[in-house]
């Protein structure tokens, strides 16, 4: 039996129409044609559909959807307005942290969550938590990069 | 290079990346259209099979589903990315040849019932015996894969360059050594995908496809469907990631059209990620066979060498890789003698296709492998005999390659110099060990097919600048790099430029993402396209300025006299001017452009170039291994690389530090495992390809050559860069441990077994 659910996804509220197996991801992409959310494995392994709930990451491909009402949802969409960036989106940029680009928002939510978490985090702390997204294009070296240049700019800011 | 360059050479981000990073990039799985049905493939269960029946009904009765197809509905028409080498079906006919083959398909309104619908159809098979082995396959009285190809061979080759035989003769010391190299899947992270719609008005159909090879795929969607070339548009949205996994077609590709087709309905499909680790392809496994010839100081004089290629059930581009694995044995020696065998064998099992390298990888691990165990049997330096044998730019060329430039043995002392190894190789304590590999590509095949690119650009009176392109990028940066090509000619900033490409609707024709040729093949065209516009350009301003054509120049979104800068007309007043002398507008350049070929398609009679030039690289691997536990950890990777003058150096680092990692996983994780054709491993949980906790410190080195038929000097930097991480990475176990490993991947088990080996004196290393 299907359920209305409403989601609070980037700071709005959706109503959506959902049976009891569906995932976040699923009605993220296939109901409200939020794309920036990817579908990579589909068994929680590749990280492409991470988003942040309550700035938690999630994968979104294995978290039921009723389990996300009366949370948070943050996806790519809504990191920063249209036509600025969030510090991690510009350093992903301008490292050259993207190539393909299919794993990148996915990386980057990670990464957020990693920066509202520790702050000032080593480069051996953002490696242990970026492991869980996966990407075959860039070797790794410039997103890790990306991560820590946003983590040191922080730094100096303060 | 005289010239003073300003957006060439330059570190860009790629045109894309905002659009990536906000999440905005459409790959095709992001695309829907009104009234979209979605697509599902039946696949094979069996390695071998006669299809009896196909029993359709109950699926079709299903509420939801709107299409089910057999091979039976489509045309009698074979596909194949090698025109000669078609043997595939988009959905089987006849037989099934490997767990995973495509036997039918159904649309339906939502993914999840055109999944139920699967169910409801009913196969009835004749299980054929199978063949797993590429040996046993070659045996006689083997099962055959497909009837009309005895022995299971269905391409190969044997070449000889010189005299093999008195280059034996004249060598000090033979050897002769067996290797095997694994299957690798591409795993791209975006899974193969397409979207198909078609107007019945007008007969025209559009498909937007994940694929690496758009007008490759219009060509066969319209041999197999039996429609006119002009009627098909395929469009390339943002490509995951190819690494080779994209250059070639699947049912998805021919069931989403015929489809779509059929039911006047935009049809998408997209394969689950077991699908693309069972039915779409991977590196090719292959047996090799090295025995060379070299005198006492090293030289190398002749080299006998034979691959036997694990096909898997179709060809995809079997003739290409015995023939790339064979004619870059080549490069970056210099072997004066040499004789080539390559076989490739159909098994029933997954099938091998073009990845990253396409072959060379799998040459190479055996020839800079063989090459360290030679230096050690006749006490020579590893980075020496490399340098002493390189070949070198002007020199007469063993197969009659053109060498315009060649960096290589600065690759080597600079890679060698970067992982310290004087003060390493030999003299690390056991468990820690340096090693280091070469490698050399061309820059995109000459004398093959015909492959030429083509370039439009048009020059607007708002001094805008739209570029359409054919290349393909698939994440690689090829619109960049071509943006940064025509910025420079035309002498205005990167964001003048506008890029559309890849489109066979809109954009000029171009082969596509494969052999590495696509900054200097459809580089040069854009960059002739530009040429054509300055001319048109230059004669207009010369009269205004009363100076010769030849002396102008265009730079900083100014034309002027060289020298003087400031005695110049801004390009915008140039183009008004030139549009109020009632001189038509846009001004319009167009340019097409392919490799040099001296004797067209008949590379395999004759000897000549394989490619207009060749980039030049070498790979230094530090590695640590833990005796008890057999663990290794690659703790830095040196990537020194000559691809000629880097248009866009930051993302030249990309594909090396990508490549590093990707041979890393060739060499210590990565394996499709079989077991009865039936893949074991087909989710990323059980195939591990790198992440963050294993990446090692990443050096690259860039050696500038500046080649002649190259757009401003560049070579290629996309494949060439994955050859040698895999054999260096070994080449430095075998300096921590002893142990000549011959077998890819080097696991811990392995490296355990091998221990225990050499502790109760037997031979160290694993021989077939």
């Amino acid at each position: 039996m299907k359920h209305v659910i409403a989601l609070n996804i980037n700071g709005d509220t959706y109503e959506v129409l959902v049976s009891p197996n569906k995932t976040i991801l699923e009605v993220l992409r296939d109901q409200l044609g939020l794309m920036g959310t990817k579908r990579g494995c589909d068994l929680g392994v590749c990280g492409t559909c991470t988003v942040l709930m309550d700035g938690e990451p999630y994968l979104s491909c294995l978290t039921l959807a009723m389990d996300a009402v009366g949370r948070e949802i943050l996806t790519i969409e809504g990191l920063s307005q249209e036509g600025d960036f969030d510090p991690l989106q510009r350093a992903f940029i301008e490292k050259g942290a993207v190539q393909c680009g299919f794993c990148t928002p996915g990386m980057i939510l990670t990464a957020k969550a990693i920066l509202d978490e520790e702050g000032k985090p080593t480069e051996e702390s953002i490696k242990k938590k970026m492991a869980g997204n996966l990407c075959r294009c860039t070797g790794y070296k410039k997103i890790v990069e990306a991560v820590l240049s946003v983590a040191t700019q922080t730094e100096r800011e303060e | 290079m005289e010239r003073e360059l300003d957006v060439v050479g330059t570190r860009r981000p790629m045109l894309d990346a905002a659009a990536k990073v906000k999440g905005a990039a459409q790959f095709t799985d992001d695309l829907t259209l009104p009234g979209m049905l979605y697509g599902k493939i039946l696949r094979s269960p069996l390695p071998h099979a006669r299809i009896l029946t196909i029993d359709t009904s109950k699926a079709e009765k299903l509420p939801g589903v709107k299409g089910v197809m057999t091979g039976q509905d489509i045309p009698d028409r074979k596909y194949g990315i090698v025109p000669k080498a078609k043997d595939e079906y988009a959905l089987a006919r006849d037989k099934v040849r490997f767990i995973g083959d495509d036997v039918a398909a159904v649309c339906a309104i939502d993914p999840e019932i055109a999944e139920e619908a699967l169910e409801l159809i009913r196969v009835d098979y004749e299980e054929l015996p199978a063949v797993f082995d590429p040996k046993e396959a070659i045996e006689e009285g083997a099962p055959l894969v497909h009837d009309d190809v005895r022995g299971n061979i269905s391409a190969s080759l044997k070449k000889e360059f010189g005299d093999v035989e008195s280059g034996f003769g004249e060598s000090d010391f033979i050897f002769e050594d067996s290797f095997y190299s694994q299957p690798v899947n591409h795993a791209p992270l975006e899974p193969h995908a397409a979207l198909a719609q078609y107007d019945p008005l007008k007969g025209e159909l559009t498909i937007w496809s994940s694929t690496q090879i758009p007008f490759f795929l219009r060509r066969n969607l319209s041999t197999t469907l039996l429609i006119p070339e002009s009627k098909v548009r395929v469009v390339k949205p943002k490509v995951g990631g190819g690494f080779g996994g994209k250059i070639d077609m699947y049912a998805k590709d021919f069931c989403a059209c015929w489809f779509a087709m059929k039911l006047g309905r935009p049809v998408k499909f997209v394969y689950e990620r077991e699908e693309v680790f069972i039915a779409t392809r991977q590196r090719h496994p292959v047996y090799l066979r090295v025995k060379t010839g070299v005198k006492r100081d090293g030289m190398i004089l002749a080299q006998q060498f034979r691959a036997h290629v694990d096909g898997g059930a179709y060809n995809s581009t079997a003739p290409l890789i015995i023939t790339l694995l064979g004619y870059f044995l080549m490069i970056p020696y210099r072997v004066p003698n040499l004789l080539y065998e390559g076989y490739h064998i159909y098994t029933n099992k997954p099938v091998g296709g073009a990845m990253r390298g396409h072959g060379v990888p799998q040459a190479r691990f055996a020839v800079e492998r063989q090459l360290d165990m030679i230096a050690e049997r006749i006490g020579a330096d590893p980075a020496e005999i490399r340098i002493k044998n390189s070949i070198h730019a002007g020199e007469p060329h063993p197969a009659k390659f053109t060498i315009n430039t060649c960096g290589f043995p600065d690759t080597v002392s600079k890679a060698a110099e970067a992982i310290g190894w004087d003060e390493k190789r030999g003299k690390l304590p056991f468990g820690r060990g340096v090693g280091l590999a070469g490698g050399s590509f061309p820059s995109g095949v000459s004398n093959m097919s015909h492959i030429s690119s083509g370039a439009v650009v048009q020059l607007g009176r708002d001094g805008t600048v739209n570029v359409l392109t054919g290349a393909a990028d698939i994440g690689q940066g090829a619109e960049t790099v071509i943006a940064q090509i025509v910025a420079e000619e035309l002498g205005v900033p990167l964001e003048d430029i506008r890029v559309t490409a890849a489109d066979t609707g809109i954009t000029p024709l171009d082969p596509g993402t494969f052999g590495s040729g696509v900054t200097v093949r459809a580089g040069n065209a854009a960059r002739l396209a530009v040429m054509s516009i300055k001319k048109k350009l230059f004669e207009f301003v010369a009269q205004k300025l009363e100076a010769n054509v030849e002396d102008l120049v265009a730079k900083d979104r100014k034309i002027f006299v060289k020298g003087s800068p400031d005695e110049g007309i801004a390009l915008p007043v140039a183009l008004k001017a030139y549009q109020y002398a009632d001189l038509p507008m846009p001004i319009v350049g167009r340019g097409s452009w392919m490799a040099p070929a001296t004797e067209p398609t008949t590379l395999l009679k004759e000897d000549g170039d394989f490619g207009p030039s060749y980039s030049f690289m070498t790979q230094a691997a530090e590695v640590e291994v833990d005796p008890q536990t057999g663990r290794i950890r690659l703790l830095k990777m040196v990537a020194a690389h000559d691809c000629g003058r880097a248009i866009n150096p930051m993302l030249v680092e990309g594909q090396l530090e990508g490549s590093v990692v990707g041979g890393m996983g060739q060499a210590l994780y990565e394996e499709v495992v079989t077991e009865r054709g039936q893949v074991m491993n087909p989710s990323f949980l059980d195939y591990g390809f790198p992440t963050t906790m294993e990446m090692p410190v990443i050096e690259t080195i860039e050696v500038e050559t500046d080649d002649p038929l190259g757009p401003f000097g560049a070579k290629e930097a996309g494949e060439g860069t994955q050859i040698s991480p895999a054999p260096a990475i070994l080449n430095a176990i075998y300096d921590a441990i002893g142990v000549d490993f011959t077998e890819l991947p080097v696991t811990p088990e392995k490296i355990l077994k091998a221990l225990e080996e050499k502790r109760a004196g037997k031979k160290g290393g694993v021989h077939l």
